[in-house]
């Protein structure tokens, strides 16, 4: 492990001092937790308020060069600017699609044009972005993806359908993924960005999920105009760049889900546990919910202490090892933590947000459905363990 | 926060300890001569009680490297080395299921450094110089809290009498001597007692272990003078309280190293086997398993170092570490050597297959010094609090 330079150990303390100073206390209604629980304008246009309060602090961007929107601090501020904010509890940032995926790939994959026109936009929320990558036919078997980009000229004509869009209906910009020749799977592939809002030939429409509320949506894209100048890397050099893209969503699920929060989140459950009833006597009481309790705060413990060890090559037999846990740790952490404080509520875990009586607004057993976004998008949990069992452990391909 | 090193302490020196051990045992303790000492012969340990057995050439190697010396302070002739170091060392010893009484003279180590008496100090400088102990605390209930012992201490005269029984004494026919825990009238103290002490008795256990023995003690009338005591009776659970991070520290090393070695060799054969033209790996259902054991027993793997870190730089917080240590390790290592068993399939059930004596090995030591459910049940306690009035628990 390196030592923290100066301006790292300073900015960590701007960072929190300046949290702690301007961190949303009161806010008047229920904030959502993650793109897929926005449900109103007003959420949308408060977390993106808040978007632009942090950027203009240098808590989002900071590890980008200044030419790009960024303010060209070390590649390590960026990682305490997440943690100090997930230390503070602030709300998430609201565009998450662009700083997780849109800017890292631009970044990685774009041209100087692109790099200058895209980057300052996704780190200061002014234009929401979203991904379209899944299709009917195209889940877990990703490259599957059929939307078709046939080439006219100068321009691209995209015809599709993309789902599960998070974020779609404010987006601005779609980081697209999709097919430019039948003829190979893999080298058929390009990457685009893709106008959203206001475009002639785009419907987004809202999907309702299983709580009952909008939050992701389709995306039918018939006849869109894509000049060729949106798009990212070569012709046929999709698959490549679409990789890239996944690496940073699933390295981020780690900060977002697990790894930075773990702890506030246990505290959270023993809190409840601790209002709650069983069989008429305080829930935090009862032997076996104890049980329950420490086996996930262990867990909770692990996935944060994960962080750390991997940073420790010495102490990784295989440098991919703990990284590719990352995701499927955090996803299914948050699942069985929300289903615990479902549980042990008993009756009352099943009144929904609108009952006066429900704990906490209903947060625990909307939290325990919303959880299971987590474990299927990105990759689903079986997909993860595939992964981890070929490229880490070296057994046989499964298809 | 916390003020711990982001590398958990773990660096050269810690590496070099490893290293050597690593080295040291592929040579000289590889599941062929495990097989060859403790595996020729079913009936032997089973039927027939015979001890089983371990190298003691070997062993004078690994005291000749002072592996015996590395708990014990400088002051007293010992290396004084880091947790970080000696766990990642005992993994090593989990890793080969190695046969020794190492990790019982370890375990005493951590409780004998943690006193400060003359006679403390004594068998601390024994122990670096190669004698073996083992920890004799447990009443035959197998309760593992820490004043449960049914050895009573009364003063006679200038000397101290002991009475009573000590069980599930580990690896108790491979050492030197024993560190009892007696009830006096005000508290537990502690006595080191060389195996040929008048009036002490060894009597065997016969455990499914194969690469450990375990022993009773019977103490009749047995007299020492009072400045053998290592711990006074206002002081050994004092004493053994702070000692209890670095014993469950030590035995979840063990646990890791012994689980790492089940899914590697379980990967390797998942790898060869072929069955429908496929290996066995290609299949999701053997395939899943596999990963969930890795990611239980990386948890335990973080939890191990940072637990060995909590001892060695803030040991007045390390009990919650070294209780998620222990839990996370025994119960990873559970499910690995159960999935280790299942999925060598039919061979994996037979005495030929290797597996039997690292499942053995990490079901004994998930037992020892208290289950997952043991230290969940104390965890608890510290993170929740306790139960209010009035509830059971």
């Amino acid at each position: 492990m390196t030592e923290p330079t100066s301006e790292e150990i300073e900015f960590r303390e701007y960072a929190r001092r300046w949290l702690d100073e301007n961190k949303p206390r009161d806010v008047p209604f229920r904030l959502a937790l993650s793109p897929i629980e926005i449900t109103s304008r007003e959420q949308k246009d408060y977390l993106q308020a808040w978007q632009r309060r942090c950027y203009e602090a240098r808590l989002v961007g900071p590890s980008y060069p200044r030419e790009y929107g960024g303010w060209g601090m070390t590649a390590a501020c960026q990682r305490i600017a997440q943690q100090e904010l997930a230390r503070a509890r602030a709300p998430f940032l609201l565009n998450l699609v662009a700083l997780n995926m849109a800017a890292p790939t631009i970044f990685l994959h774009g041209d100087e044009e692109q790099k200058r026109r895209f980057i300052p936009g996704c780190l200061s929320a002014d234009e929401i972005w979203c991904q379209g990558f899944s299709e009917p036919g195209a889940g877990s078997d990703l490259a599957n993806v059929q939307t078709f980009c046939e080439r006219r000229g100068d321009v691209w004509i995209a015809n599709g359908h993309k789902l599960w869009t998070s974020l779609g209906q404010f987006a601005k910009w779609m980081i697209l993924l999709a097919r430019t020749s039948k003829d190979d799977k893999y080298r058929g592939l390009t990457y685009f960005i893709c106008p959203v809002e206001g475009a002639a030939g785009v419907t987004v429409r809202p999907l309702v999920k299983i709580t009952g509320e909008a939050g992701f949506n389709e995306v039918l894209l018939e006849g869109v105009t894509i000049p060729d100048g949106l798009r990212l890397d070569r012709v046929g050099n999709g698959w490549t760049v679409a990789m890239t893209t996944l690496l940073h969503e699933r390295g981020a699920a780690e900060g977002a889900g697990g790894g930075a929060r773990a702890p506030q989140l246990i505290g959270q459950l023993i809190a409840h546990a601790k209002r709650m009833f069983r069989d008429g006597d305080c829930a935090a009481d009862d032997p076996v919910t104890r049980d329950q309790l420490m086996k996930l705060a262990i867990r909770a413990h692990g996935i944060e202490l994960h962080a750390r060890r991997a940073g420790v090559p010495a102490l990784c037999d295989h440098p991919l090892r703990l990284p590719l846990q990352s995701k499927v740790l955090a996803s299914e952490l948050d699942q069985d933590v929300a289903r615990l404080g479902t549980d042990l509520a008993g009756a009352l875990g099943e009144l929904a947000a609108l009952d006066p009586r429900a704990p906490e607004h209903g947060h625990w057993p909307l939290a325990y459905m919303n959880s299971y976004g987590f474990t299927i998008a990105a990759g689903t949990s079986e997909i993860q363990r595939n992964i981890l069992g070929e490229r880490v452990l070296g057994l046989e391909k499964s298809k | 926060m916390t003020a711990q090193p982001a590398d958990f302490g773990y660096g050269p020196e810690e590496t070099l300890l490893r290293e050597q051990a690593k080295k040291l045992l592929d040579e000289y303790a590889s599941t062929t001569t495990l097989r060859k000492l403790v595996g020729k012969d079913p009936a032997a340990v089973y039927a027939r009680g015979e001890l089983p057995g371990y190298d003691q050439a070997v062993w004078r190697r690994c005291v000749e490297l002072g592996w015996t010396a590395l708990m014990v302070p400088e002051a007293c002739g010992g290396v004084g080395a880091k947790m970080a170091g000696v766990a990642a060392l005992v993994e090593e010893v989990g890793r080969h299921a190695f046969p020794s009484p190492l990790l019982a003279t370890l375990i005493c180590s951590a409780v004998l450094r943690n006193a400060s008496s003359p006679a403390a100090k004594r068998w601390l400088g024994k122990i670096a110089e190669g004698t073996t102990m083992s920890l004799a605390l447990t009443g035959q209930r197998g309760s593992w809290e820490l004043d449960e012992t049914e050895i009573v201490a009364e003063r006679a005269g200038d000397a101290v009498a002991l009475d009573g029984c000590a069980f599930f004494v580990q690896d108790a026919f491979k050492v030197d001597a024993f560190l009892v825990t007696a009830r006096s009238a005000d508290g537990i103290c502690l006595v080191v007692l060389s195996k040929d002490t008048p009036g002490l008795v060894l009597g065997r256990d016969h455990v499914v272990d194969l690469t450990r023995d375990q022993g009773h003690l019977t103490l009749s009338g047995v007299r020492i003078s009072e400045e053998d005591v290592v711990a006074s009776s206002s002081h050994g659970r004092h004493v053994l309280r702070g000692a209890w991070p670095s014993v469950l520290t030590l035995v979840s090393a063990d646990l890791v190293g012994a689980s790492e070695w089940l899914l590697q060799t379980t990967v390797d054969y998942a790898k060869v086997r072929k069955q429908f033209d496929r290996s066995l790996g290609f299949f999701q259902a053997v395939k899943h398993p596999l990963v969930n054991a890795m990611m239980e027993i990386d948890l335990a793997r973080s939890h191990l170092y940072h637990a060995a870190c909590s001892v060695d730089v803030e040991p007045e917080h390390a009990e919650v570490p070294a209780r998620m240590a222990k839990s996370a390790a025994g119960d990873a290592a559970t499910f690995m050597a159960g999935r280790s068993v299942q999925l060598h399939g039919g061979i994996g059930f037979t005495w030929e297959c290797d597996v039997h004596f690292f499942f053995k090995r990490c079901r004994h030591n998930q037992a020892l010094y208290g289950d997952g459910v043991h230290q969940r049940k104390k965890l608890a306690n510290l993170l929740i609090g306790s139960p209010s009035a009035g509830a059971k628990s």
